[in-house]
């Protein structure tokens, strides 16, 4: 679905990312892991070719990314950033119908309103319609977002959603709807591609894990494969200690000192 | 939301057609509803009576006419560009007098007044009447990308540096208009005060049809790029997310916005705050949502101007007040309100 070959991206002499080569599957949920500057929002900015890499090539479904033209791109990923602020305000269901622009012209269809309105329900903000988006609390927020980005491609099976800590600074109620949602996604046949911190998140919700460090791959694989202490102090340079827990296939992660 | 955009921008139509048959009555001379009526069947060939005096025809069609179209023009032009560069900078505030956009195109247009340079008279015999509406518009479109690479940064623009370069290009462009008043003979700086002041008192047929291609192009363009400007309410990366050549959008709003302010300043001075009002107006009103913000200040901003020129010509008759002082005196109070609205809302 999603190939990256020997992607590389330099600013100056810094390699911000350097040869990295991963795949990622329709249906499945990635999760990306990697200390602050390691990487992860280079790679996410190259996905989504808000930048072109300095080397590398990234294809989805077949077609090298850079061949895409804008609207079909749109029809075959949607992103949810880490920041959203708006400029002015909309009504939430104004703001999800934005997720259609791509697949109408000047007038949404029926399809359209019936897709915002399921996407709404999915993401549970149904009651939120009307409302002004400014005047939510911030993980009301984000679920609009995410409303808006999975009705960008609600009719199109095969895409990918890639998610930029979708779950930063929401509450542990909110974290977990948001994962779920993630979850949810990739059952249904998305292939999504998300940046997290959590450790635990990670491996509870993805399928496989890849961690990033200084623009290279420390690990890939199934979390069972890639939670364990050295990868995690390679990549964290942090003493973990691993807990198995009943019911996870993935032993808990917690910090092992704490550090003065 | 379709349904209701339309339903409003319906009623703003019917409220700018009664501005503009209001305005063609009021005057020194007084034509009735019937009497203009009667006009205008009896001078489109609907009726051959003639239940009027020639001399309410000949001051209908020939002074009062081309003014209301005129002032539904610029207001149209002035409103429509406001929204769009509000949209454009993301900012509410952005107001093309405001950032500079109005000054540099005073600028040129009186650089060309003045230094009556030799291009400017080639220009003048090649393009007639459009000859200034175009230096404005490149005074327009230069100094709108001059504040867009100040104020603009990571796709943000940042509000104090996007008002204190606004206020560094007034004043640049104020200083330089100023040298060339300084210079001027005593003809062009007549000319000069009419711009600082603004007014529709130049009203003729000839004005009307030398801006009449300035204002339609934006008036007809810019609601198509509505729905990108919302997109880009989100930011510009989401945008772009959405398949939204931001870059392509950027240029046309630009081009478009400062097409119509331009020619507005080249015919009619500076004229303030409309830009900022009207779509402040129709956002708390009804809604952010562009498709309804870009279309509607231009039949808002075309009513308000209308009505804004007839009490600058009855107030004080026979004598009249200049339009810029009538918009700057209701719009400076509407602009602090806005800020403190804005300021409750953001902490800033």
């Amino acid at each position: 679905m999603i190939k990256v070959r020997e992607l590389s991206f330099k600013v100056g002499e810094k390699k911000l990312l350097d040869g990295l080569s991963f795949d990622a599957h329709k249906g499945e949920l990635l999760a990306i892991l990697g200390a602050n500057g390691a990487g992860k929002s280079t790679l996410m900015k190259l996905l989504c070719r808000e930048i072109r890499p300095s080397a590398g090539t990234i294809t989805i479904q077949g077609k090298a990314l850079a061949d895409y033209r804008l609207e079909d791109l749109a029809k075959t990923r949607a992103v949810l950033s880490q920041h959203n602020t708006l400029s002015v305000s909309f009504q939430v269901n104004e703001l999800v119908l934005m997720g259609r622009y791509p697949h109408f012209k000047q007038k949404p269809t029926e399809d359209d309103f019936r897709i915002v309105r399921e996407a709404m329900e999915e993401t549970g903000i149904s009651h939120l319609a009307s409302r002004d988006y400014n005047t939510l609390s911030g993980g009301e927020q984000q679920r609009v977002q995410l409303a808006r980005v999975i009705a960008q491609i609600y009719d199109s099976p095969d895409a990918c959603l890639f998610l930029d800590e979708p779950t930063n600074g929401l509450d542990l109620l909110y974290q977990q709807q948001i994962m779920e949602l993630a979850r949810k996604l990739a059952d249904r046949g998305y292939c999504v591609v998300c940046i997290l911190h959590d450790i635990n998140f990670a491996s509870r919700f993805a399928d496989r894990i890849m961690m990033l460090k200084q623009g290279k791959k420390v690990a890939e694989g199934l979390p069972i494969e890639v939670i364990n202490c050295e990868n995690i102090h390679e990549t964290f340079s942090i003493k973990v200690k691993l807990m198995e827990c009943e019911g996870y296939n993935c032993p808990l992660v917690v910090p092992a000192t704490i550090l003065k | 939301m379709i349904k209701k955009t339309g339903y409003i921008l319906l009623c703003l139509t019917i409220v700018l057609i009664l501005t503009m048959v209001i305005s063609s009555c009021v005057g020194a001379v007084p034509i009735s509803f019937s009497e203009l009526m009667s006009i205008i069947a009896y001078h489109t060939g609907l009726s051959g009576q003639q239940n009027f005096e020639s001399q309410q025809a000949a001051v209908f069609l020939n002074l009062r006419l081309p003014r209301v179209i005129l002032g539904v023009l610029i207001g149209a032009a002035l409103g429509i560009s406001g929204a769009a560069i509000q949209g454009l900078f993301r900012n509410p505030l952005a107001e093309p007098g405001l950032i500079g956009i109005s000054s540099g195109a005073t600028l040129f247009a009186v650089v060309m007044i003045v230094l009556e340079t030799k291009i400017f008279k080639e220009l003048t015999g090649v393009l007639g009447f459009y000859a200034l509406s175009i230096a404005a518009f490149i005074g327009a479109g230069l100094t709108t990308m001059l504040v867009y690479r100040i104020a603009m940064r990571n796709g943000k623009t940042i509000i104090t540096t996007l008002l204190l370069g606004g206020i560094a290009i007034n004043a640049m462009a104020g200083a330089f208009t100023g040298l060339l008043t300084y210079m001027a003979t005593d003809a062009q700086l007549r000319n000069i005060t009419f711009w600082s002041l603004g007014s529709l008192g130049g009203a003729s047929w000839p004005t009307v049809t030398a801006l009449l291609p300035f204002v339609l192009i934006p008036v007809i363009g810019l609601p198509f790029l509505a729905k990108s400007l919302n997109a880009l309410a989100l930011g510009e990366a989401q945008a772009m997310h959405m398949g939204i050549n931001v870059k392509v959008v950027k240029r046309l709003v630009i081009c478009l916005a400062t097409m119509a302010v331009g020619a507005s300043v080249a015919v009619a001075g500076m004229i303030a705050f409309i830009g900022l009002i009207i779509p402040h107006i129709l956002r708390m009103t009804f809604t952010a949502d562009h498709r309804l913000v870009v279309p509607g200040s231009a039949l808002l901003g075309a009513a308000l101007l209308t009505l804004a020129d007839l009490i600058a010509r009855t107030v004080v008759a026979p004598a009249e007040l200049p339009i810029g002082i009538l918009t700057a005196m209701i719009g400076a109070p509407v602009f602090i309100y806005i800020i403190i609205t804005e300021r409750n809302k953001t902490n800033l």
